[in-house]
């Protein structure tokens, strides 16, 4: 008896110890995977919180004559070269366009080359000793300066680093998410309903519910293919559009809508089908005015994460045509639009220094929405979720 | 498969994009469409924005997708879903060109904007090399000649192939297959320097697979963070990304020959291209700015020596080569595959 008391207290330490290994290495796991995402973190907010930052300088713009063929003529000579270009070759149109302007001055802050602002970042730069002489001046006068970059909120992109910006690739990711979400989230949900709800378990629907399980685990490079040989080259969809990019991504996100809403319905409780049933109500309007309302929160949530994943994709991108150089705002979902991630992939392959510092600022800007995006669905399933 | 989920999301799909699609079809394109060469496309976007700020025409729209990709999409035909103008780091091929006519586009003209070197290049931590083309060639090579028979490549050491260069070991970042920059780096050193050689009978291009040549991406830029890392590494990468780099890379001169603007522009450095771009003028009419953006960009604010685009690393053809664009230009040659 005791031997075997001896035997049973020995197999439970041992398995005791075992479980607290485990727990152990789970825990470094979890702790490795922590320090990563701080690593990657830090490294993104070192990099790209300068972006937020941008060199401006205040000259004397003279209107003189000059001027009206070439912009750097209305500026002072030996600031001339530290004003960004971008500011510098709207000086004719804006003569052109006001000719009152003519003969006229006036002393304004406007945009600094990106050299002068990567000097003052303390960044490499091209500045050579006499301008730098001439920004060091500028500076203790207090006519350079840091400021907050409003550009990089309101403009497209552009090869002058200081002037490019991610409104263009913001409202691009917009235009295309909305033509998700009105195609794949209305199909996803009517597909969901029909297979949990109507249709009968039989060998056809098991087939369909293993392929739509497989289309949500396709690379999505493969969508672009399908998009780019069905929409552009067959329909004549115009390719580098928010319609056709949205169209694509539509068809990599309807299966997890269509998995999620599944999921939803089928947590609704059998009893309060019967419920509806037992006073007389059709099954359309048992799913209409009872099942779908109580599974409503489970699909937002799920077609929410369905979006984000769509909304950080470039694979299938790049395929369509949208991964483009777009200095405008795109008006119509039939014009050349980018998109948030493709606007980071673009930057991340320019030559200039300057863009490093673009690249991981719109990387922090996908990243805050991204955030945002989940914690509203982690709220909608936190407030309306209801436990049976 | 999935037979209803197929049925009803693409009857949607089909009506969303009939009707949206008919819709921007039917409006007239002042938005020139472009595509092509990713070693064209930081000068072409440069024009396009220049050219967006300063008419009242739209930003025209541009793609990177590689000069042979480019020269596909370009050839496709003619019509408002085509691009107006491909991109090329390479001169059009005839075959692409009769393509090019089976399918409609019969007027191109052929515009030539400047050049373009590939640079061998390593951290500047180390000394500058001078190497032949030849010994190039022999480092990066699958097979090389040993006592008149090729074998595979034995050199692990830059000092196994000459004793004059320094023993360290060969490690090379270079573009992947698909790049442009590998396809003429592949004509301007393997053909050249196989050539010379009486082992081969025939242009040599197969780079070694023995993990000596490193397959580094499309980007040129991870190529130069990793030459800073890996100091006893060289990179093969495009002569702009050199010129952004100046502290912490130090170029080879090929054959005596420092990868300079004015050498690559007179053809002495030999690793040198010219760059192109391919207008089709059958769209001339139905998209009005075509021509006033070409001519901005061959304009000498751009093109020219102290141009905006030698700025930013373009290497400008010698003046009277710049005089001839812009002569092709104004008469809308007509390129012909007998040209080619």
């Amino acid at each position: 008896m005791s031997q075997s008391f001896d035997d049973i207290s020995a197999q439970l330490r041992k398995r005791h110890r075992r479980s607290a290994r485990l727990k152990w290495i789970s825990m470094g796991a979890l702790g490795l995977a922590g320090l990563f995402l701080v690593l990657f973190f830090a490294d993104m907010l070192g990099k790209g919180l300068p972006a937020f930052q941008q060199a401006q300088i205040q000259v004397e713009i003279d209107y003189n004559e000059d001027a009206q063929r070439m912009g750097r003529a209305a500026l002072e000579p030996e600031v001339s070269r530290l004003v960004s270009r971008t500011f510098e070759r709207l000086i004719p149109g804006m003569i052109r366009d006001n000719p009152d302007l003519l003969g006229t001055s006036e002393t304004r802050w406007v945009l600094a080359d990106g050299e002068v602002d990567q000097y003052l970042k303390g960044h490499r730069h091209k500045l050579n000793d006499s301008q730098q002489a001439t920004v060091d001046e500028l500076v203790e006068q207090g006519r350079v300066e840091l400021k907050f970059n409003t550009t990089f909120f309101t403009t497209g992109d552009s090869k002058m680093p200081e002037a490019s910006g991610i409104l263009s690739a913001a409202v691009g990711t917009v235009m295309t998410m909305l033509v998700t979400l009105a195609i794949a989230f209305p199909i996803g949900v009517m597909t969901a309903i029909y297979l949990e709800e109507f249709a009968p378990d039989n060998r056809l629907t098991q087939i369909i519910e293993i392929n739509i399980n497989n289309l949500a685990a396709i690379p999505s490079i493969l969508f672009g293919l399908l998009g780019l040989a069905i929409f552009i080259n067959f329909f004549g969809v115009p390719r580098s559009s928010p319609l056709v990019g949205g169209m694509t991504l539509a068809l990599m996100t309807l299966p997890v809508i269509i998995i999620a809403t599944r999921t939803a319905l089928r947590s609704v409780p059998d009893s309060i089908r019967h419920a509806a049933f037992g006073v007389g109500c059709s099954r359309w309007q048992v799913v209409r005015d009872h099942v779908l309302p109580l599974a409503m929160p489970g699909i937002m949530t799920g077609s929410i994460i369905g979006l984000a994943q769509a909304m950080g994709e470039t694979a299938p991108l790049i395929i369509v045509g949208m991964v483009a150089f777009i200095p405008d705002v795109s008006a119509s979902f039939t014009e050349a639009a980018t998109v948030l991630p493709a606007q980071v992939f673009t930057w991340a392959g320019e030559p200039e220094k300057a863009f490093v510092e673009k690249t991981a600022g719109g990387i922090l800007v996908l990243l805050a929405i991204l955030i945002f995006l989940n914690a509203t669905a982690v709220i909608l399933r936190k407030k309306f979720e209801r436990r049976w | 498969m999935n037979r209803i989920l197929k049925s009803r999301a693409f009857k949607t799909t089909v009506i969303a994009a009939a009707v949206m699609g008919v819709a921007g079809v039917a409006q007239a394109r002042d938005q020139i469409r472009i595509v092509g060469s990713s070693t064209v496309y930081p000068f072409a976007s440069y024009v396009t924005e220049e050219f967006g700020a300063v008419t009242e025409y739209p930003t025209p729209v541009i793609e990177s997708t590689g000069s042979g990709g480019g020269i596909r999409l370009f050839c496709n035909g003619v019509g408002e879903g085509t691009p107006d103008i491909s991109n090329a780091s390479r001169r059009i091929k005839a075959s692409e060109l009769e393509r090019c006519e089976e399918n409609g586009v019969t007027d191109v003209t052929e515009v030539k904007i400047g050049s373009d070197g590939i640079v061998f290049a390593q951290s500047s931590q180390n000394e500058a090399l001078d190497l032949t083309l030849e010994q190039l060639f022999l480092a990066v090579a699958a097979q090389v000649p040993v006592d008149g028979e090729l074998v595979d490549n034995p050199y692990t050491n830059w000092s196994d192939i000459d004793s004059a260069l320094p023993d360290r070991e060969i490690s090379i970042y270079g573009p992947p297959s698909t790049s442009g920059t590998r396809d003429a780096f592949e004509e301007l050193v393997m053909e050249s320097a196989s050539e010379e050689l009486d082992a081969y009978g025939e242009a040599y291009t197969e780079i070694r697979a023995d993990g000596a040549y490193i397959d580094a991406g499309e980007n040129d830029n991870l190529i130069v963070q990793r030459l800073t890392e890996d100091t006893d590494a060289f990179g093969i990468f495009g002569y702009s990304f050199l010129v952004e780099n100046p502290d912490s890379l130090v170029a080879s001169s090929i054959g005596g020959v420092e990868p300079e603007a004015e050498a690559i522009s007179a053809g002495d450095y030999p690793i040198a291209r010219s760059l192109f771009f391919y207008v089709k003028n059958q769209h001339a009419e139905d998209v009005p700015p075509l021509y006033e953006y070409v001519d901005m960009f061959v304009s000498e604010t751009m093109i020219g020596e102290g141009g905006y685009l030698a700025d930013i690393g373009l290497i400008p053809l010698p003046e009277a080569e710049r005089e001839q664009t812009r002569e092709k230009v104004a008469d809308r040659a007509q390129l012909q595959t007998s040209d080619l």
